[in-house]
C-alpha cells in the first residue's frame, strides 16, 4: 500500500468531491481544492474564519463553507473561482449547514435549533422552518464532523423528511425538494423522535425512538404508518439503523448487543445477529492478527456473519492467521453507569451487494466502516489503524491486510 | 403318687374309666381311687361315694387295708396305726389312739389343704385376671403404637411436602428478586439518561437565556442577508415556478405516482416469484411421480393402491395442467390443488422411503443382496477402495508438499548447482529456440531459392522469347528507319528500354521479394531476439534481388520490353506503387554499375528501406 505525503488538515475537514475528481481540504481558514489523481492544487480559498464545516454540492461544482463561530457560510464556485457567494445568518446564529440534493439551495439550522432557513441560490430568495428537532448526531460521524439527523433527503433528492417538535410532541414534515411545498406533516407515536432515515427506493420513511424506548415506525411517503416495531421494554433501545441498499432490509442495532433484521414485506424480524463474547460455531472463519514481536494484544477478526474489530497492533509487521474455534473475544467492560454508555450496536455498514452486514458492537475502536463499491471490500478505520478486508464473495472467505495508518 | 390332675365334673360320672386311665400304677387301683376322692373333696359326698369308700374296704380285707393304710401313713410320715408290736411273730393291735390322732392330722391336714387350695385358687382367679387385664392393656397399647407410628409417617410426609414448597417458594423469591435487580438496573440507567439529557437541556435553556439577554441589551442587530455575485441557474436548467394551488396537485400526484410504481414493481417482483415458485412446484411434483410410479411396478412392492393413487394422480394431473396452463393466474382452488397434490405426492414418497429403510435394514439383517440394493459387501468394498485411494492421494500430497518445501528451503550446495543448471538450460533452451528457427529459415531459403530459380528460369525463356521479339522489332525499325544512326538508336533505345526494362524488373524483383517477404517476415516474428533473425527476412529479397539483377546485368545488352512479366507476376500489390518509385531510385545508380557493388548498395539500401516497409 503506497501512501502519498502529508497535506496539512484541520478539524478533519477533507471530502472527494461527488464525481472523484477533486479532493477539498482545509487549513484553518482556507479552503484547499486539489485534483484526486495528481493531488496537485487546483484551486485556492480564503474564508473569513476558521471553517468548521464544508460539504460538496451533489453536481461537484459548488463547496460550501460554514463558519459556525461568525454565523457565515461561504460558497465558492469551482468553475468559475472568482464567484463569491456569502449567507450572514446573523444574530441567528449557525449550528449546521447543508446542501439540498439539487446543489442549488443552502440549509442552515440556525441557533438552538430554532428554525432552518432555506437559501436559494438561483433566485436569492428564504424560506422558513420552524420548529425542527435536534436529534443526536450519528455514532459513526462522531470522528467526522457533527450532522444533524432531523433531516433526510431521499436519494433521488425529491423530498426532504424534517422531524420537529411542537408542544411536547413529535412530528414529521415531509417537503418537495423542487419548490419547498410542504407536501405531509404528521405526527410520530414517540416519546422523543431520535432520528429518520429514507429508504434508498425513497417510498419508505423509518423513524425511531431515544434510546429510553425501543420502537421503530415505518412511514410511508404519503405519511401513512405501515408499521411499528418493538424488541422488549424498558431497557436500553435503539443505537443505530441502516438500509440495505435494495430497501429490502432494515437492519436495526441496539444497546443490547444484537441486530435485529426486519423485512420489507411484512416489517417484521426475519433475523437477529448477536455478538457473542465466544465464538464456538466452526462454521465462522476468525481471523487473529498474530504479530512477530512480543505481543502487546491481538487483534480478532471474524467473518460469517461478520464482525468487524480493529484490535491494537504495534509492530508494522503482522498478519493474520485462522484462529481455531472456540475463539473468546476480549471485551472490556464499559461503566454501565454513565449516560450513553460505550455498549450496544453502534456501527452499521450494508454492502452494496446485499450480501454483507458488518457492524461494530460495544467499545471496540473502530470509528468508521465503509464498504466499496463492489462489495467485496471493508476498510475498517480505528484510532491508529487502518485495515483493508478483502472478501471473496464465492467462498466467503476473506483475506486481509493491516496497516499502521498516520494519525493526521 | 398318683396324678393330681384337675378331673373335672363330667369325669365322675365315668370314673371308673377315667381312673384306669389315669393310673400309673396299674397294681394301686385304691390309690386312685383315694386321689379322686383327695380332690373332690368338697364336693359333697354322694352316694356313689359312699358305694365308693365302701369299696376300698370290705369285710373280707380290713387287715389288708389297715395295713396297707399303715404302710402309707408311715411313708407320709405318721405313726404307725399298730401298736408297738413285742415281738416278730404277735399280730399287731390296732393302736385306736393312733389312728384317731392319725384321722385328726389328717382332717387337721385336709383343712390345711381345702384353704391352701382356696387360696391358691383365689391367686389363680386373680392371676388370670390379671393376665387377661395385661393383654388388653398390650392389645390396646399395640394399636396405640400403630396409630402413633401411622401419624408420624403422615407428618413426615407432610413435613416433606413443606420443605419442597418451601424451596420453591425460595427460588421463585430468588427470581424475582433478581427481576427486581434487572429492573432497578434498567431503572438507573434510564434515570441518568434522563439526567444527562436533563442537564442537557438545562444548558441550552441556559443558553438561550443568556442570548435572549444578550440580544435585548445589544442595539445594534446584525442583518441577515445573503450577498451573491450573481444569480447561478437552476441544476436542471429551467426557470422557477410560482407556487399556486395547481403545483400542489402536482406535487401529489408525483408523490403518488412514485408509490404507486414502487408498489406496482414490488408486485411484479413477488408475482414473477411466485410464478417460479409454482413452476418448481410442479416440476418437483412430475419427478416424483416419475420416482414413484416405475418403481411401483416392481413385484416387490405390495401397496397396490398406492399404485392406483400414483396413476389417478397423474391422470389428475394432466387435466391440472391443461387448466392452469388456461389460466395462468394465482386462483384459489388452483393453488389449493397444486399445494395438496404436493403434499399427497410427499407423502407417498416418505412412505415409500420408509419402506425402503425397513427393507433395507431386513436385508441388513438376513445378509443376502438383492437386484437394486447394493449388497453390503460390495458397499463395503467399494468403501474400502475409496479409501485406499483417499490414502495414496494423501500420501502423494505430502510428498508432494515436502518437495516443494525442499525447493523453498534456503539453498546449500545442491542447490546452487542445480539453480546453475537452471540456468544453463535456460540458455540451452534459448539455443534450441534459435536452432529451430534457423532451420525453419533455412527450409524457407531454400524454398525461395527453388522457386526463384524456377522464375529465373521463366525469365530466361521469356527473355528469349522478348528478345527474339525486340530483335524482330529493331528489324523492323532499322528497315523502317533510314535517317537515324544505329547505333544511337540501339543505344538510346538501349538505354531507354534497359532503364525501362529496369524499371519493370524491378516491380517484378520486387513484387516477388515482396510476395516472399510476408512468408519470412511471418516465420521470423515469434522468436525475434537476435539480429541476425531481423536481417534474415532482408537477405532472401537481396539476394533475390541479387540475383535477379546479375540477370538484368547478363541480359543487359539485349533490349526487351518485359510486358510478358506483368502478367506472369503474381496478384501484384498495385498500391506499392510509390515505394516500388523508391526502390526504383535507389537501383537506378547501381543498374550502370556491376552486379556486385550495385547489390551491395542496394542490399544496405534495401536492408534501410526494410525498416521503412510496413
Amino acid at each position: 500500500m503506497n501512501f502519498s505525503e502529508v497535506f496539512k488538515l484541520s478539524s478533519l475537514l477533507c471530502k472527494f468531491s461527488p464525481d472523484g475528481k477533486y479532493l477539498a481540504s482545509c487549513v484553518q481558514y482556507r479552503l484547499v481544492v486539489r485534483d484526486a489523481n495528481t493531488l496537485q492544487v487546483v484551486q485556492l480559498y480564503t474564508c473569513l474564519d476558521q471553517i468548521q464545516h464544508i460539504e460538496w454540492s451533489a453536481d461537484s461544482l459548488f463547496i460550501l463553507c460554514a463558519l459556525y463561530k461568525r454565523g457565515l457560510v461561504q460558497v465558492w464556485s469551482l468553475e468559475q473561482p472568482e464567484w463569491h457567494c456569502k449567507i450572514d445568518e446573523g444574530s441567528a446564529g449557525l449550528v449546521a449547514s447543508c446542501w439540498s440534493p439539487d446543489g442549488r439551495h443552502i440549509l442552515n439550522t440556525t441557533e438552538f435549533h430554532l428554525r432552518i432557513t432555506v437559501w436559494s441560490l438561483c433566485t436569492k430568495s428564504v424560506s422558513y422552518i420552524k420548529y425542527p428537532k435536534a436529534c443526536q448526531q450519528g455514532e459513526l460521524a462522531k470522528a467526522a464532523q457533527k450532522f444533524l439527523k432531523s433531516l433526510a433527503f431521499t436519494r433521488d433528492g425529491r423530498y426532504l423528511a424534517l422531524a420537529e417538535r411542537r408542544d411536547c410532541r413529535d412530528y414529521v414534515s415531509i417537503f418537495v425538494c423542487s419548490d419547498w411545498q410542504l407536501l405531509r406533516h404528521f405526527d410520530t407515536d414517540t416519546q422523543d423522535l431520535a432520528g429518520i432515515e429514507w429508504a434508498p427506493n425513497g417510498c419508505v420513511l423509518a423513524a425511531w425512538d431515544s434510546c429510553l424506548e425501543y420502537k421503530v415506525l415505518l412511514y410511508s411517503l404519503d405519511g401513512r404508518l405501515l408499521s411499528t416495531y418493538c424488541a422488549y421494554e424498558w431497557s436500553l433501545g435503539i443505537k443505530s439503523v441502516a438500509w440495505s441498499p435494495s430497501s429490502q432490509f432494515l437492519a436495526v442495532g441496539s444497546y443490547d448487543g444484537k441486530v435485529r433484521v426486519l423485512n420489507h414485506v411484512t416489517w417484521k424480524m426475519i433475523t437477529e445477529f448477536g455478538h457473542p463474547a465466544t465464538i464456538n460455531n466452526p462454521k465462522i472463519v476468525v481471523y487473529k492478527e498474530a504479530e512477530k514481536s512480543p505481543p502487546l494484544g491481538l487483534g480478532h477478526l471474524a467473518f460469517l456473519p461478520p464482525r468487524a474489530v480493529a484490535g491494537p497492533l504495534s509492530s508494522p509487521e503482522s498478519k493474520y492467521e485462522i484462529a481455531e474455534v472456540p475463539v473468546s473475544l476480549q471485551t472490556l467492560k464499559p461503566a454501565a453507569d454513565r449516560a450513553n454508555p460505550r455498549i450496544g450496536v453502534g456501527a452499521l455498514a450494508f454492502s452494496p451487494d446485499n450480501y454483507f452486514l458488518a457492524t461494530r458492537n460495544g467499545d471496540f475502536q473502530v470509528l468508521s466502516l465503509c464498504w466499496h463499491l463492489s462489495g467485496d471490500s471493508l476498510a475498517l478505520l480505528g484510532k491508529d489503524h487502518f485495515c483493508l478486508c478483502f472478501l471473496e464473495t464465492e467462498e466467503g472467505v476473506g483475506t486481509a491486510s493491516g496497516q499502521r495508518g498516520d494519525h493526521t | 403318687m398318683g396324678d393330681w390332675m384337675t378331673v373335672t365334673d363330667s369325669g365322675l360320672s365315668s370314673e371308673n374309666k377315667n381312673i384306669s386311665q389315669y393310673t400309673s400304677e396299674t397294681k394301686m387301683s385304691p390309690s386312685s381311687l383315694y386321689s379322686q376322692q383327695v380332690l373332690c373333696s368338697s364336693i359333697p359326698l354322694s352316694k356313689n361315694v359312699h358305694s365308693f369308700f365302701s369299696a376300698f374296704c370290705t369285710e373280707e380285707n380290713i387287715e389288708q387295708s389297715i395295713a396297707y393304710l399303715d404302710q402309707e401313713l408311715t411313708t407320709f410320715g405318721f405313726p404307725s396305726l399298730y401298736e408297738e408290736s413285742k415281738g416278730k411273730e404277735t399280730k399287731r393291735e390296732l393302736n385306736i389312739v393312733a389312728v384317731l390322732n392319725c384321722m385328726n392330722e389328717l382332717l387337721v391336714l385336709q383343712r390345711k389343704n381345702l384353704l391352701a387350695q382356696e387360696n391358691v385358687e383365689t391367686q389363680n382367679l386373680k392371676l388370670g385376671s390379671d393376665m387377661d387385664h395385661l393383654q388388653n392393656c398390650y392389645a390396646k397399647l399395640k394399636e396405640q403404637l400403630e396409630n402413633s407410628r401411622r401419624e408420624m409417617i403422615g407428618l413426615q410426609e407432610r413435613d416433606r411436602q413443606l420443605q419442597c414448597k418451601n424451596r420453591n417458594l425460595h427460588q421463585l423469591l430468588k427470581n424475582e428478586k433478581d427481576e427486581v435487580q434487572k429492573l432497578q438496573n434498567i431503572i438507573a440507567s434510564r434515570a441518568t439518561q434522563y439526567n444527562h439529557d436533563m442537564k442537557r437541556k438545562e444548558r441550552e435553556y441556559n443558553k438561550l437565556k443568556e442570548r435572549l439577554h444578550q440580544l435585548v441589551m445589544n442595539k445594534k442587530d446584525k442583518k441577515i442577508a445573503m450577498e451573491v455575485l450573481n444569480y447561478v441557474g437552476r441544476a436542471d436548467g429551467k426557470r422557477g415556478s410560482w407556487r399556486t394551488g395547481k403545483t400542489e396537485a402536482r406535487n401529489e400526484d408525483e408523490m403518488y405516482k412514485i408509490l404507486l410504481n414502487d408498489y406496482e414493481y414490488r408486485q411484479k417482483q413477488i408475482l414473477m416469484e411466485n410464478a417460479e415458485l409454482k413452476k418448481v412446484l410442479q416440476q418437483m411434483k412430475k419427478e416424483m411421480i416419475s420416482l414413484l410410479s416405475p418403481q411401483k411396478q416392481k413385484p416387490r412392492e405390495r401397496a397396490d393402491d398406492s399404485t392406483g393413487t400414483v396413476i389417478s394422480d397423474v391422470e389428475e394431473d394432466a387435466g391440472e395442467l391443461s387448466r392452469e396452463s388456461m389460466w395462468d393466474l394465482s386462483c384459489e382452488t388452483v393453488r389449493e390443488q397444486l399445494t395438496n397434490s404436493i403434499r399427497k405426492q410427499w407423502r407417498i414418497l416418505k412412505s415409500h422411503v420408509e419402506k425402503l429403510d425397513n427393507q433395507v435394514s431386513k436385508v441388513h439383517l438376513e445378509g443376502f443382496s438383492d437386484e437394486d440394493m447394493i449388497s453390503r459387501q460390495d458397499h463395503e468394498q467399494e468403501t474400502e477402495k475409496l479409501e485406499l485411494e483417499i490414502q495414496h492421494c494423501k500420501e502423494m500430497i505430502k510428498t508432494q508438499q515436502q518437495l516443494l518445501q525442499q525447493l523453498a528451503t534456503a539453498c546449500d550446495d545442491d542447490t546452487t548447482s542445480l539453480l546453475r543448471d537452471c540456468y544453463l538450460l535456460e540458455e540451452k533452451e534459448r539455443l534450441k529456440e534459435e536452432w529451430s528457427l534457423f532451420k525453419e529459415q533455412k527450409k524457407n531459403f531454400e524454398k525461395e531459392r527453388r522457386s526463384f530459380t524456377e522464375a529465373a528460369i521463366r525469365l530466361g525463356l521469356e527473355r528469349k522469347a522478348f528478345e527474339e521479339e525486340r530483335a524482330s522489332w529493331l528489324k523492323q525499325q532499322f528497315l523502317n528507319m533510314t535517317t537515324f544512326d544505329h547505333q544511337n538508336s540501339e543505344n538510346v533505345k538501349l538505354f531507354s528500354a534497359f532503364s525501362g526494362s529496369s524499371d519493370r524488373d524491378n516491380p517484378t524483383a520486387h513484387s516477388r521479394p515482396r510476395q516472399k517477404k510476408p512468408h519470412s517476415v511471418s516465420d521470423g516474428s515469434p522468436v525475434c531476439t537476435s539480429k541476425l533473425a531481423r536481417s534474415l527476412p532482408a537477405s532472401p529479397s537481396t539476394s533475390d534481388f541479387c540475383q535477379t539483377r546479375s540477370c538484368v546485368s547478363e541480359h543487359s545488352g539485349s533490349v526487351s520490353a518485359l510486358n510478358v512479366t506483368p502478367e506472369e507476376s503474381r496478384p501484384s500489390q498495385a498500391g506499392r506503387e510509390c515505394a516500388d518509385q523508391k526502390w526504383s531510385v535507389a537501383s537506378r545508380p547501381g543498374s550502370q554499375e556491376g552486379c556486385r557493388s550495385g547489390c551491395s548498395l542496394t542490399y544496405t539500401n534495401s536492408h534501410v528501406e526494410k525498416d521503412d516497409l510496413p
